[in-house]
């Protein structure tokens, strides 16, 4: 009897492993940006090479994403096999040991190819941790046409004082032309990511060497009386919500001279189906001041397998597929090299396929190369991160602080306000988090 | 001397009711507006209301790139099951304490009404390894008890109100009638208490089918609402507005048509035992 009962269990075990062996399913994670969607209707691509993996998509918001994937790896809940985060989680996260490095990625991936500065921020120690699928700086956009006009020539990398003169000459507000859009709606991927960057240019930083906070600095100040003054002569009206999007919606309407921001929107503004200005945009180098630092972020979206993924191996297969040079040729082949996901390989950049397609390439790689998420800052800082410092408490410190600079904009608040209570916001939280007595 | 009602005020109270109708209406005509627009028109300013350049293509997006029908599909069992099971434990408790109050009956109440004075993601860790333990993350079945655990104190309370304005009079008359209880359940209580039970119904449905903090985090992919399917289109880098109005059109589209149907017994049963 009892050799029965093994027996039975025996074949109910094998009944039941079989699939498993047959069939790994992976649930992938993501954001709803234009490259991810893309990559998921290229999945079959890739489940046609590896037939014994069906890949699943979560597509979420990103603030959900952000949210929902913090609980499950936090929680080692094992929802996901494959993340999509930004380089601010990157080195927090594999610090406190939630991600798997990528050390089996395959021997034709490459690793040498990726541009040095994306790869840094996405390693620590030396180690890979997640694996770039597409990379962005930030850049000046401008409207050829507008400027040609004004008898003004914008220069490959030009200071802030010639921005700001540039703004104030272009801006037609009868005409609904505003010399400059800048980002101005609360947040800390929001305003603060583009302030952050234009304060580095300023040689301002959020903390000194001993995390002390420093929005009480004369850099600070010079950089939002800038920002302040800039945006009420030559910005929109209603500048304090705009994010992204809504500055992309305006520069492509044509009400914008200039536009300092993402350089993932080069390829938006120069398509003609989205974008009224398409054949009248020029790019610069983000703005400066002379003191070395440009006024440009790095950010890169990429995959990254968290420590409770039970299918590690498949996962590490999907992500070298997504974020390989073929994949970039897969998708020239069927959607155009204009759509290939931007800033991560160098090979990119030296293919004259996507340079004739991509009058902005240049300019890309110049951006992400003069951004170094190490050394962000002229005065040196305990932090890493160009546009944010890589610490958990800076989600709710760089939120507190935007708010506090986009009331000063919106004019709610004078500058000198705004400061000291970013000062003060900032001080309690590093308190209470430890970082300073 | 019964009041005189005037053309003049006729027409001034149906016009101001259409007013009124429409600003609340406006938001959602709006959304179904954007959804026929396209991404540049969505976001253009100063907005177009009507003239702009029809377009379904929104919707043959949507319907590409997600399984709406499976979204919909978790929705309407997560939502009714949610809703059928915190029915059945309400009615019963609600009953007894409408009808055979004790000294402590008024505290419970309270005590349970407390459990939603707390903001839910306080209590997300703790409730994310529970169902992590029990394999309950990404189920139908982690997601209805979740549900109706949030909402029976409220429908609890709504039932315990209607159910007071019963009277009991009407119960004794019954029994002098000589009217067993099953009788007097089904022949006298119901029929009193169907408005209240209706409306009680559909507030939690509609509770149920928009919730979408614990619909959010606790569900992947199997188990995933139209909550899920509505926050896939909201993008960081890239107009979203069109498709994100198309897929909100289309998940609030089943709970509209049902409340448009059900609104008779919706508004008896709110304003149910105001006049007597």
């Amino acid at each position: 009897m009892k050799h029965v009962l093994c027996a039975v269990a025996g074949a109910a075990s094998l009944l039941i492993s079989a699939p498993s062996i047959a069939q790994t399913t992976l649930t992938v994670a993501t954001v709803n940006n234009s490259d991810m969607i893309r990559m998921q209707g290229l999945t079959s691509e890739f489940t046609a090479k590896n037939p014994d993996i069906t890949v699943k998509w979560v597509t979420l918001e990103e603030n959900v994403l952000r949210q929902r994937v913090t609980t499950d790896i936090a929680t080692k809940g094992g929802q996901f096999d494959v993340l999509t985060i930004g380089t601010y989680e990157v080195p927090i996260w594999a610090k406190k040991s939630w991600l798997v490095p990528l050390d089996k990625l395959g021997a034709d991936y490459d690793v040498g190819d990726l541009l040095p500065k994306i790869k840094d921020a996405v390693s620590v120690d030396g180690k890979l941790y997640a694996a770039p699928f597409y990379g962005e700086s930030s850049m000046v956009m401008y409207r050829t046409d507008l400027f040609d006009k004004a008898g003004l020539k914008m220069p490959e990398s030009p200071t802030w004082d010639f921005v700001v003169d540039a703004a104030k000459k272009l801006t037609d507000k009868s005409g609904g032309v505003y010399g400059i859009c800048l980002r101005g709606k609360a947040g800390w991927g929001e305003n603060m990511a583009f302030l952050t960057a234009m304060s580095n240019s300023f040689g301002a930083r959020w903390f000194d060497e001993k995390w002390e906070p420093q929005f009480n600095s004369p850099e600070w100040k010079k950089t939002l009386t800038t920002y302040v003054d800039l945006m009420k002569q030559a910005g929109p009206p209603g500048a304090s919500s705009n994010g992204f999007n809504e500055n992309l919606a305006l520069f492509s309407a044509g009400k914008c001279a200039m536009w300092i921001d993402a350089t993932v929107a080069a390829s938006m503004v120069t398509n003609p189906k989205d974008s009224k200005v398409a054949d009248k945009v020029g790019f610069a180098l983000a703005p400066n001041t002379g003191l070395g630092k440009n006024a440009n972020w790095l950010w890169a979206w990429s995959l990254a397998i968290p420590a409770g993924s039970k299918k590690v191996d498949a996962a590490e297969k999907f992500i070298a597929w997504a974020t390989s040079k073929d994949y970039t040729k897969l998708v020239a082949s069927k959607e155009g090299w204009s759509n290939v996901p931007p800033g991560t390989r160098t090979s990119l950049y030296k293919n004259p396929d996507y340079l004739k397609v991509a009058p902005f390439a240049k300019l890309t790689l110049a951006s992400i190369d003069a951004a170094d998420p190490n050394k962000p800052t002229v005065k040196p800082v305990p932090y890493v991160g160009v546009q944010y410092a890589a610490i958990p408490e800076f989600q709710g410190i760089g939120t507190q602080v935007g708010q506090q600079f986009s009331a000063a904009l919106s004019g709610s608040t004078t500058v000198d306000a705004a400061l000291s209570a970013a000062q003060s916001a900032t001080e309690r939280e590093m308190k209470r988090a430890g970082y300073i007595k | 001397m019964a009041r005189m009602v005037t053309t003049r005020n006729k027409v001034i109270s149906t016009a101001a009711a259409w007013l009124v109708g429409f600003l609340i209406f406006f938001p959602i005509l709006w959304m179904v507006l954007a959804s026929f627009k396209t991404e540049l028109e969505a976001f253009a300013i100063p907005p177009s209301f009507l003239f702009f350049h029809w377009t379904t293509e929104n919707y043959v997006t949507v319907q590409e790139r997600s399984d709406y029908f499976h979204h919909a599909l978790n929705s309407i069992i997560i939502a009714g099951g949610s809703t059928l099971i915190a029915m059945l434990i309400a009615i019963p408790a609600a009953w007894s304490m409408a009808f055979s109050p004790t000294k402590r009956t008024k505290d419970v109440l309270l005590w349970m009404l407390s459990t939603k004075m707390m903001p839910p993601v306080g209590v997300l860790v703790p409730i994310y390894l529970i169902y992590r333990s029990f394999g309950l993350l990404d189920t139908r079945a982690g997601l209805i008890f979740i549900l109706c655990l949030g909402n029976l104190p409220i429908v609890i309370w709504m039932l315990f109100t209607y159910f007071k304005e019963i009277p009991k009079d009407i119960l004794e008359a019954a029994r002098m009638d000589g009217a067993t209880i099953g009788r007097e359940l089904i022949y006298v209580l119901t029929p009193m208490a169907v408005p209240g039970l209706a409306s009680t119904l559909l507030l939690n449905l509609i509770l149920a089918w928009n919730e979408a903090f614990w619909t959010l985090n606790l569900s992947t992919l199997e188990a995933a609402p139209l909550t899920v399917f509505i926050a896939s289109y909201s993008s960081p880098e890239g107009l979203f507005w069109a498709k994100l109005s198309a897929a909100s059109t289309l998940a609030i589209a089943p709970i509209l048509v049902l409340g448009w149907f059900s609104q008779r017994q919706l508004v008896r049963g709110l304003t149910f035992g105001a006049v007597k």
